[in-house]
């Protein structure tokens, strides 16, 4: 029993890692854009859909590292074509386009790829299992892990050190003074839209090598980012990872003993969040209120 | 003001005589029944959305339990179509009644981040409990049954939803014209300074979502006896997307706009839908297209050139 529920946990950490990417990308573009994008799963979606079609020709690693930059640069075509024109504006009319936009590129992704489930090959060595003393895992899930805690580990120290993190989190506290001090505010936002879009592609891609492809795989995880991001607080990034991992967890160990509520904990948790530290773990007081 | 009353006439006597004339346009009278239960719907949101400031992206979850609520009465306890209408509409409300006091304690973006989780979460309990909602394949097994000895076939049905709808407006027009709908306006317009004037405002917000919510799930029992069929569909958020768009699509400051919204919607859907399979990119584009081109919705743009 105790070995069942350790297995779940640890499933339900992977799960985890792909909500905690998801919520940061989502974060990210909350902060400084303002914008709750509802096509990030979409974009999630279209990042896993180019690994697949680039894997012949570049191997999974080479995928790996092209697919989130292709999806990127749509991610940048777009926040040109709509995305800037939301900027200061209500927040509803951010909401409605990004879901329109979700519905659009999930339609296209049907319609290139078909409505199937299609399986992402990943390295053989990879598909091994690390240890079948005390279950079964496969080198893949610990990959995902490393992965997840290196790009997120990446990511701070880009925040931390470089010029483009400094301004980015300078932009986050107040973007009218760090435009009044010289920095070109509507590029900052064009690339942190792109790297936030970027990290959706990397959770697509790692969730399509353990999930599959299919169109509608956005939607399964972007509703659990939203509430990753609710439970881990508003503006915090590091929230947003505790919250995904969190949940992850969380819905991983009832999947053990009910699996018919996995789902439905997630809310339970937030709603709990919500009624006893209605900012969150990490959160702000009063941000984007 | 006797532009607007013409104008109010006109409207009046073409939804009395849908069934007469919808059919030679290209339409069928239960898809007339649809524009008007999803008007009833989002000008329900609307009370929350475009006249309390409140930006619910989780009413669909108030219409779904309406649907299953009416539902479920007719499938276990009672062939009184008009109870478990009732019924169906008392569980949405009162959903929507202990939720929005959690749903108020934020505001603004997190607001709306809190009640799409909330909606996912009545969404998954649909689609999990399967002995009582009949899961993924939805609730079926009840049909509406003769009120009062009249058989509710396509037309009489139309015209029962035609009497709820005018109940709804009627409810959220005498709420919009009275203190209560000034102060939900107000907070709108400025809720620190009503804070500040000592008023308790998420206990307003609160009471709006909680009336919005109530015609939500009346328009979701209709729609349920519509199709004698509950989905979990109709809780998910993307049916609360689809109220969102209706709203700003019509207007979301005109107490009609969301009526105006639900025909157009409603028909280019069916129409879209029945012509490509890529109707969801037609989709997507009128609320991309609408955010760009018409925020102010049909009503609020015509409005705006009359002022001109």
């Amino acid at each position: 029993m105790l070995l069942d529920i350790l297995f779940n946990a640890f499933n339900g950490l992977i799960v985890g890692s792909f909500y905690a990417l998801m919520a940061i990308g989502l974060s990210l573009i909350l902060g400084l854009n303002g914008v709750i994008n509802f096509a990030h799963g979409g974009f999630m979606a279209l990042a896993a859909y180019f690994a697949f079609t680039l894997v012949p020709y570049t191997g999974f690693w080479g995928a790996l590292i092209i697919a989130p930059l292709l999806a990127g640069a749509v991610g940048y075509a777009v926040e040109q074509l709509i995305v800037r024109r939301l900027y200061l504006r209500d927040p509803l009319y951010s909401l409605l386009a990004t879901f329109g936009l979700a519905l659009i590129m999930q339609d296209l992704l049907r319609t290139i790829w078909g409505a199937q489930g299609l399986p992402l090959a990943i390295p053989d060595f990879l598909n091994q299992p690390v240890s079948q003393v005390y279950f079964f895992v496969t080198g893949y899930r610990l990959f995902v892990v490393a992965l997840a805690i290196l790009s997120t580990g990446t990511l701070f120290a880009v925040l931390r050190y470089t010029r483009l993190g400094v301004r980015i989190r300078a932009g986050n506290a107040d973007l009218e003074t760090i435009a009044a001090l010289g920095v070109n505010i509507y590029l900052l936002r064009s690339a942190n839209f792109v790297l936030g879009i970027m990290f959706a592609g990397l959770a697509g891609i790692l969730a399509a090598g353990q999930l599959g492809l299919t169109p509608t795989m956005g939607d399964e995880l972007i509703m659990p980012s939203f509430v990753a991001i609710v439970v881990g607080g508003v503006g915090s990034l590091l929230g947003s990872l505790l919250g995904g991992l969190i949940i992850g967890v969380a819905a991983g160990i009832t999947t053990a003993f009910y699996p018919a509520a996995s789902e439905v904990v997630i809310y339970l948790i937030m709603g709990i969040t919500l009624i006893i530290r209605p900012r969150g773990l990490l959160g702000q007081e009063g941000l984007f209120e | 003001m006797t532009r607007d009353r013409i104008v109010f006439a006109i409207s009046a006597v073409l939804l009395l005589t849908v069934p007469l004339w919808f059919g030679h346009v290209g339409g069928y009278t239960d898809l007339a029944a649809r524009v008007l239960i999803y008007a009833l719907a989002a000008m329900g949101l609307n009370l929350l959305l475009g006249f309390t400031g409140g930006l619910s992206f989780g009413h669909a979850a108030y219409f779904g339990l309406g649907a299953y609520g009416t539902g479920l009465m007719l499938v276990n306890y009672t062939h009184n179509t008009l109870l478990a209408l009732l019924a169906g509409t008392l569980l949405g409300g009162l959903a929507a009644l202990l939720l929005g006091p959690i749903a108020v304690r934020r505001r603004g973006i997190y607001f709306s981040m809190i009640t799409i989780a909330i909606g996912q979460m009545f969404y998954f309990i649909a689609v999990r409990w399967n002995d009582v909602t009949g899961g993924e394949d939805g609730l079926t097994g009840f049909s509406r049954q003769p009120i009062l000895g009249i058989t509710l076939g396509s037309t009489q049905f139309y015209y029962m939803v035609l009497i709820f709808f005018g109940v709804g407006a009627m409810l959220l027009w005498t709420i919009l014209n009275s203190p209560l709908g000034h102060t939900f306006v107000a907070i709108r317009e400025n809720h620190k300074r009503l804070t500040f004037l000592g008023i308790r405002t998420d206990r307003y917000v609160a009471l709006s979502f909680a009336i919005s919510g109530l015609v939500c799930a009346l328009a979701g029992g209709l729609n349920a006896l519509l199709d004698n069929f509950a989905s979990p569909d109709d809780l998910r958020y993307t049916l609360s997307g689809n109220f969102l768009i209706i709203a700003v699509l019509g207007g979301m400051r005109n107490f009609w706009g969301p009526l105006v919204g639900a025909a157009i919607f409603v028909l280019v859907e069916n129409y879209v839908s029945a012509v490509t399979q890529n109707w969801m990119t037609v989709i997507g584009l009128v609320f991309v297209l609408s955010v760009i081109f018409f925020p102010l919705g049909v009503l609020g743009f015509f409005r705006k050139v009359k002022k001109a």
